[in-house]
């Protein structure tokens, strides 16, 4: 195998796990946001979800797996586990093993969410709200596509995707809220005239 | 609302028994001097067993046997049990809990102490309702004015206002986090409440009998009572009665003699709502010599509950009424669990359409409907007391309600325009 | 004795997924919020009753064995013969 057929191989994983992640986080949104449609069950949402999380799990393996063991690159093992050793791009890589930290944390706690309990498990899985960023910023700060169009652009759509669907889950949360609150009327905490 | 009634001699060695109510609070010195001392030495050995023999029911609202209720916390306890004496009193038309804190809060006072004895428990609580502030003093001069001995010292925490408030989970959950939201069980407080410890909620007019039988034993409790039931009950009574108010009265008594009792009535009833928001609506021709027993209401398909007994006038709309009444149900619901808030919220709307003769379509058959659907369905039974409420009306009222959603009239509209 | 579903109804937010995967045992109310068949699943039904289980949001469903009584869990009337009401 030739280095650059390696180094495409590394780069394209990335991006493909970024959009597959991308597609997750959004996924992940529409199912606690309750998105719903005549016809479309919500629990294939929410399966959706975790199927496609693990995919995208296998696509960061081979990303990293490949970018290790590229005899070109030099990287090693200890770049890829310990945030901010390698020389190579030192801030920009390091993102990218927080980020890996945090999805490895999300999702063995969502594998093991039956037995952690809900509390735990979410205060977890909220740090995809930070994970997806770090990993947006770490393939913008070390891909050597940066800076053509097509990469742009393709990061563009990604973080679009997911600030819309927050957007959305803002939105259909505070309808929720209102929908509740408008349910009962207020309590009246008084005695009732005899 | 104070109480007003004067005993009749069943009831004058009993839990309102002693001083007349316009001289306030008993002191602990008329208290012992009346009733001798409290034997809660001998506590530990046989007194559950002694309530078992005497029959003794709660007086909360669900009438479980009490000497059963105590033996599930001592058969848990470690020592470190809990004991709350549960004067929450969140039904609205009831006064009888805080009408004893007020005028024998000694009584409660022992009862609670004598549980603590029986099931090892070294906690005493006394939960009393904030807005209940004659309660809350005369408990707190009461503590205050006992003397030292090996028994824990009680202490007094004040309740949220609510309905739901007094539900055992609640109170757990309130002593525990501030917070008097019902919680889900299991566990149940007496498995694992206060701090963990197995809890014995009990209410006070309970403790009150069991403080009375501890002196005097269980055959003495059993001459009382009329019907089925040993003993005697408060009970709070409100509408166009002379001597509204809460009585002594014992098990059995009819409700014709109650109204006797109580002075006649001042209008004419025909329709009387028994055991509290969480009781149910009885047509009076039905009940009046019907003995206000607890066994004997539940033949009936009614309950004593806290003994509550509201009497309807008969120029009130018994649709309005029960409008009013779900209307607060809903504005109580702890709001944790969607069948309460949205079946209780539709449940009220529709109702309050129907009540003003402005029903939609669907209004009445929906009512039914979700009546069925709600019911057992919340984490507390606070929906299912509403529930059961609404059914008892539209089967009491059935004709007013045709009435109201067919042709959009009310048979009484002096109601409407007092009520709003 | 087997085994059955049961509701944590504070937890519950009416997701409704479980009753899409488990028709045979869980209804929705005209508001979204499970009515669940009382007793044991049956045998055949276990499979879909733990991926319902997994499914839930808010992990509202659990399986019990099904001789344990649970307040509002299902439907009915509220158990009387419970001390720690």
């Amino acid at each position: 195998m030739s280095g650059t057929f390696l180094w495409y191989a590394t780069r394209g994983a990335g991006l493909v796990s970024l959009v597959l992640f991308t597609a997750v986080v959004c996924l992940g949104i529409l199912t606690v946001g309750r998105w719903g449609r005549p016809g479309w069950p919500r629990f294939l949402t929410a399966e959706f979800h975790r199927n496609l999380a693990l995919l995208a799990l296998a696509f960061l393996a081979i990303h990293i797996l490949v970018a290790v063991f590229d005899p070109f690159t030099s990287l090693g093992l200890t770049a890829a586990l310990v945030p901010f050793s390698s020389p190579y791009r030192q801030f920009w890589l390091g993102l990218g093993v927080v980020a890996l930290y945090l999805i490895v944390a999300i999702v063995a706690t969502s594998l093991l969410r039956t037995h952690l309990g809900h509390r735990t498990w979410r205060a977890i899985h909220w740090l995809s709200y930070a994970a997806w960023p770090i990993a947006v910023a770490h393939g913008l700060g070390t891909g050597s596509d940066t800076g053509a169009l097509w990469a742009w652009l393709l990061n563009g759509a990604c973080v679009v995707a997911v600030g819309g669907a927050i957007a959305w889950r803002i939105e259909a949360a505070s309808a929720a809220r209102a929908q509740i609150e408008g349910a009962l009327p207020a309590a009246t905490r008084r005695d009732r005239p005899r | 609302m104070t109480a007003t009634a004067t005993t009749a001699t069943a009831t004058s060695d009993r839990i309102l028994g002693g001083p007349p109510y316009a001289a306030g609070a008993e002191s602990f010195a008329e208290h012992r001097a009346r009733l001798g001392p409290l034997p809660t030495a001998s506590a530990p050995d046989g007194f559950i067993e002694t309530l078992d023999r005497s029959g003794l029911l709660g007086r909360g609202g669900a009438g479980f046997p009490v000497g059963r209720k105590w033996r599930s916390v001592a058969g848990r306890s470690d020592g470190h049990a809990v004991v709350v004496a549960n004067g929450a009193e969140g039904e609205p038309r009831s006064a009888k809990d805080r009408a004893l804190m007020v005028l024998r809060p000694h009584l409660v006072i022992d009862g609670a102490v004598l549980a603590a004895a029986a099931v090892g428990a070294d906690d005493v609580v006394i939960y009393v309702g904030s807005e209940h502030r004659a309660a809350v003093t005369a408990l707190g001069r009461a503590i205050a004015e006992r003397p030292a001995s090996h028994d824990p010292i009680p202490w007094v925490v004040e309740a949220p206002v609510g309905y739901v408030a007094g539900e055992s989970s609640a109170v757990v959950h309130y002593l525990e986090t501030q917070d008097a939201r019902p919680t889900t069980v299991p566990p149940r407080p007496h498995e694992r409440g206060v701090r963990g410890q197995p809890t014995l909620i009990q209410n006070v007019e309970s403790l009150a009998a069991a403080a009375l039988i501890g002196r005097r034993g269980d055959a003495w409790f059993a001459r009382a009572g009329r019907d089925r039931t040993p003993g005697t009950a408060l009970v709070t009574i409100t509408g166009p009665v002379r001597g509204t108010g809460v009585r002594e009265i014992e098990y059995g008594t009819t409700l014709r003699e109650l109204v006797a009792d109580a002075g006649g009535l001042t209008a004419a009833t025909d329709a009387v709502l028994i055991g509290g928001y969480f009781g149910g609506w009885s047509a009076t021709a039905d009940l009046w010599d019907a003995p206000l027993d607890p066994a004997s209401l539940a033949d009936r398909g009614l309950g004593f509950g806290c003994g509550m007994v509201a009497f309807l006038p008969a120029d009130a709309c018994g649709v309005w009424a029960t409008s009013r009444i779900m209307e607060y149900m809903a504005g109580e619901s702890a709001r944790q669990c969607g069948p309460c808030i949205f079946g209780l919220g539709a449940i009220s709307g529709a109702l309050r359409r129907v009540a003003a003769g402005s029903p939609g379509d669907t209004d009445l058959d929906d009512l039914i409907r979700w009546a069925g659907q709600i019911a057992g369905r919340g984490a507390c039974h606070h929906p299912d007391g509403a529930v059961g409420l609404l059914q008892s009306g539209l089967r009491v009222f059935a004709d007013e309600f045709l009435l109201h959603q067919r042709t959009h009239r009310c048979s009484r509209p002096a109601t409407a325009a007092r009520h709003g | 004795m087997g085994t059955a579903l049961r509701i944590d109804r504070i937890r519950c937010d009416g997701y409704g997924m479980c009753a899409e995967l488990l028709p045979e045992r869980i209804e929705l109310d005209d508001w979204g919020y499970p009515i669940l068949r009382p007793g044991a699943v049956p045998e055949r039904l276990l499979p879909l009753a733990r991926r319902a289980v997994e499914v839930c949001p808010v992990l509202a469903l659990t399986l019990t064995p099904a001789d344990v009584t649970e307040r509002g869990s299902g439907g009915g009337r509220p158990d009387l013969t419970d001390p720690g009401r």
